[in-house]
C-alpha cells in the first residue's frame, strides 16, 4: 500500500499544534501544577506557601477519614459496577430471547442513558425523599425507617442506587448488541448439546460475552469512580456532614471548600496514578483481547 | 437408529407466513434422505422443526416409537450439523465434541474415549486441543461431524453443511458423509439446495418448492420420471430440455412440424415435452431438425445448445460425437419423452 507522507515537518506539526495545546492547556499544565502544590502547604488565606516534601502524602496515609472514604470508595465501585452490570446483563439477556433486533427496546433504554449525573442526583432525591419520596415510603412498608441525608448507610445505599440507575442502559446496550453477535447456530448447537438453559446460558453464553465484559467491566470502574461526582455532589446538596463520599468528592470538598490546595492536590495525584494503572490494565487487556473468530 | 414418521407437518410463522405446508412422508430405519429444493423453499424451516429448534404449527412428528411434538430438543436422541458449523469457539475441539456427552451426565474416561474414537475416525486426533478458530473450513466441519458421531443418535439432521467449503473439498466430504453414515446405519435428513449433492447422497430424495413436496423418490426415479417440470428443470445440469408441444392424433408434434414420437394415452391438445439432453441421437434416423449454435467442449463429452422448433435445446454428447454449429437431425429416444400438463406442469 502507497503511504502518504508530508514533504517538510511543519505542516503536520502546525496540523498537530492546536490538538497538543488543548492537551497541554487542560491536562498537562494542571496536571503538573497538582503534583506541584501536592509537595507545599497553602496557606489558607492565599498568602504564600511553604515546601514540606511528601507530608501531605503521609498526612493521608494517618488520616482516618482519609482511609474510611478510601474504604467506602472500593466498596462503592465494587456495588456499583456489579449492579449496573448484572441487572443490566440480565436485561439484556431477556430482551435478546424475546426480540432479536430490539431496536424500540434499545432506543427507550438508552434515554436513560442521556440524562445528566446531576439530573440523575437530583431525581434519586426525589425517589428518596424524606417526605414525598416513593422509594422511602416504600421502605416504610417494610419497616424500614429510611433518612436520605442523615443517616449514613441510607445515603450511600440512595448513591448506588442512582449511580447504578444511571449506568444500566449504556451497560445494557453493550451486553445486547454483545448477545445479537453470538451466532444463532451455536445458542441452537447448545440447545441440543444442553437441556439446562441456566447451566447453557454460564458455559456457552457468558464465556462468549467475555470480551464485552471485561470491556465493561473498566468502563464500569472508571464511572463509579469518577463520574458519579454529579450524583453525589447532589445528592448531598453539598452538604457533606456525616455523610458517605467517594475519593473525587473529598478532592473537591478539600479543595475548594477546605482550602487545603496541598493535601487535595495530593489526592489528585494519586486518583491520577490509579486512572494510569486502569489505562494501562485496559490497554494490556486489549492487545490480549479474548476474540474468538 | 429410527423410523422417523412425519404426519402433515405443517410450519406457519408468527407473522402468518405459511413456510411448510402440510407435509407427511415416513424415513426407513437408516435412511439417507435429501430435502433438496431452491432457497427459501422452506428446507431448513422442516429440518429444524424436527430437531425441535422450530415449532411444530400443524400435525405430529414421530422419531422411533415417540411423538416428539413437545419433547425438548436435547432428549429427541438427534444430532444436527449445521452450515457454518456453529462449533463452540471458545472451547477446544476435545470440549466441543465432548460438551453433548458431558450434559448427559457420561464420565469423564468414557467421554474421553468416545472422544479418541470419533476423533480417530474424522482425523482429528492432532487437533483436538485447538480452538475452533485455529482451523481450516474443512477441520472445522469434520469437528462438528465428530460432535454429531460421539452422540451416538438415532438421527442425524444435516442443514447444508458443505456450502461453505471449496468445490474440491465439497467432494471430498461429500463421499466422507455418505460413508460415514454407512458405515453407522443411522438414519439421516439431510438439506442441501445442490441437486448434485442430493443426487448422490441420496436413498431417496424429497424435492420441495415454495414449502411443499413435489416429489419423492429414489435418485434415479426423480431423474428419470420427474413428477412435475419444476423437477425437472431443477434436478440434472444441465437440466431437462422443456418445450412447448402439441399432441395430435397420437403423435407429439412441434410447432407442426414431423412426428417426433407417440403420445400414448395422452389425449389431444397442447403439453409440455421433457426430454434429457442426453436422451437425444445425432443423425441417424432423426427426422427432427435442430439449430446448433454453440458447442460447449467438455472434454469427456460435449453440451450443444440450440433450437429446437425456435425453442431453447440442449444435446448432450460424447466425446466420439463430432458435431459443429448449423442445423442436423436428431432422435429423441421414444422411451425418453415426458408428458407434461401445459397448464399445470404436472407429469400426465
Ligand atoms: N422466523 C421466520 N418468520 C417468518 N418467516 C420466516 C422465518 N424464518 C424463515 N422464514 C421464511 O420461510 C421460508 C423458508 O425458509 P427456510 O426454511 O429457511 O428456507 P430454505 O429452504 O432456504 O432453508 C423463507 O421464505 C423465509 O423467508
Ligand atoms: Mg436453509
Amino acid at each position: 500500500m502507497k503511504r502518504a507522507g508530508f514533504t517538510t515537518i511543519w505542516l503536520p506539526v502546525a496540523l498537530l499544534l492546536p490538538q497538543l495545546m488543548i492537551i497541554a492547556i487542560f491536562f498537562y499544565w494542571p496536571a503538573g501544577w497538582a503534583v506541584q502544590s501536592s509537595f507545599y502547604l497553602q496557606d489558607p488565606f492565599g498568602f504564600g506557601s511553604t515546601f514540606v516534601g511528601l507530608e501531605n502524602y503521609t498526612d493521608l496515609g494517618s488520616n482516618s477519614e482519609y482511609l474510611r472514604i478510601a474504604w467506602f470508595t472500593v466498596i462503592y465501585t465494587c456495588l456499583v459496577t456489579f449492579f449496573s452490570l448484572a441487572i443490566a446483563l440480565l436485561l439484556a439477556v431477556k430482551a435478546d430471547k424475546v426480540i432479536r433486533s430490539a431496536r424500540t427496546y434499545r432506543t427507550l433504554l438508552m434515554w436513560v442513558y442521556a440524562i445528566a449525573p446531576p439530573v440523575a442526583g437530583f431525581m434519586g432525591i426525589m425517589f428518596f425523599d424524606q417526605r414525598t419520596g416513593p422509594i422511602t415510603d416504600a421502605f416504610q412498608v417494610f419497616g424500614w425507617d429510611y433518612k436520605l441525608g442523615v443517616n449514613y448507610t441510607d445515603t450511600a445505599t440512595a448513591m448506588v442506587i442512582a449511580a447504578v440507575w444511571k449506568q444500566i442502559p449504556v451497560n445494557f446496550i453493550f451486553f445486547l448488541s454483545g448477545l445479537q453477535s453470538i451466532p444463532r447456530s451455536v445458542n441452537e448447537a447448545a440447545i441440543i448439546d444442553n437441556r439446562s438453559s441456566t447451566s447453557r446460558f454460564w458455559q456457552v453464553t457468558f464465556p462468549l460475552l467475555a470480551p464485552t465484559t471485561f470491556f465493561l467491566l473498566i468502563i464500569n470502574i472508571t464511572y463509579a469512580l469518577f463520574d458519579t461526582f454529579g450524583i453525589i455532589d447532589t445528592l448531598l446538596k453539598g452538604e457533606p456532614g456525616n455523610n458517605p463520599m467517594t475519593l473525587v468528592y473529598k478532592v473537591y470538598l478539600d479543595g475548594f471548600r477546605g482550602n487545603d490546595l496541598g493535601g487535595s492536590s495530593a489526592q489528585s495525584v494519586i486518583l491520577m496514578v490509579l486512572v494510569l494503572i486502569l489505562t494501562v490494565f485496559q490497554f494490556r487487556l486489549i492487545e490480549r483481547r479474548i476474540h474468538y473468530t | 437408529m429410527a423410523v422417523v414418521k412425519l404426519n402433515a407437518v405443517g410450519k406457519t410463522y408468527p407473522n402468518g407466513f405459511e413456510a411448510v405446508k402440510p407435509s407427511s412422508f415416513t424415513i426407513a430405519d437408516g435412511e439417507f434422505v435429501v430435502l433438496v429444493g431452491p432457497s427459501g423453499c422452506g428446507k431448513s424451516t422442516l429440518l429444524r422443526m424436527v430437531a425441535g429448534l422450530e415449532e411444530i404449527t400443524a400435525g405430529t412428528l414421530n422419531i422411533g416409537d415417540r411423538e416428539v411434538n413437545d419433547v425438548d430438543p436435547a432428549d429427541r436422541d438427534i444430532a444436527m450439523v449445521f452450515q457454518n458449523y456453529a462449533l463452540y469457539p471458545h472451547m477446544t475441539v476435545r470440549k466441543n465434541i465432548g460438551y453433548g456427552l458431558k450434559n448427559r451426565g457420561t464420565t469423564a474416561d468414557t467421554i474421553e474415549a468416545k472422544v479418541q474414537e470419533a476423533a480417530k475416525m474424522l482425523n482429528l486426533t492432532e487437533l483436538l486441543d485447538r480452538k475452533p478458530s485455529q482451523l481450516s473450513g474443512g477441520q472445522r466441519q469434520r469437528v462438528a461431524m465428530g460432535r454429531a458421531v460421539v452422540r451416538d443418535p438415532s438421527l442425524f439432521l444435516f442443514d447444508e453443511p458443505l456450502s461453505n467449503l471449496d468445490a474440491k473439498l465439497r467432494n471430498q466430504m461429500r463421499i466422507e458423509i455418505k460413508a460415514l453414515q454407512r458405515r453407522l446405519g443411522v438414519t439421516s435428513i439431510y438439506v442441501t439446495h445442490d441437486q448434485v449433492e442430493a443426487m448422490t447422497m441420496a436413498d431417496r430424495i424429497i424435492v420441495l418448492n415454495s414449502g411443499e413436496i413435489e416429489q419423492i423418490g429414489t435418485p434415479a426415479e426423480i431423474y428419470h420420471s420427474p413428477a412435475s417440470t419444476f423437477v425437472a428443470s431443477f434436478m440434472g445440469a444441465p437440466p431437462m430440455n422443456l418445450i412447448e408441444a402439441r399432441v395430435e392424433e397420437g403423435e407429439i408434434r412441434v410447432n407442426g412440424g414431423a412426428s417426433i414420437g407417440p403420445a400414448g394415452r395422452c389425449p389431444s391438445g397442447p403439453i409440455q415435452l421433457g426430454v434429457r439432453p442426453e436422451d437425444v441421437e445425432l443423425g441417424g434416423a432423426g427426422q427432427t431438425p435442430f439449430d446448433i449454435s454453440i458447442v460447449e467442449e467438455l472434454g469427456a463429452h460435449r453440451l450443444l445448445h440450440g433450437h429446437l422448433g425456435g425453442q431453447p435445446f440442449t444435446v448432450h454428447v460424447g466425446k466420439e460425437v463430432a458435431a459443429a454449429p448449423g442445423t442436423t437431425q436428431i432422435h429423441l429416444k421414444p422411451e425418453a419423452l415426458r408428458l407434461f400438463d401445459s397448464q399445470t406442469g404436472k407429469a400426465m
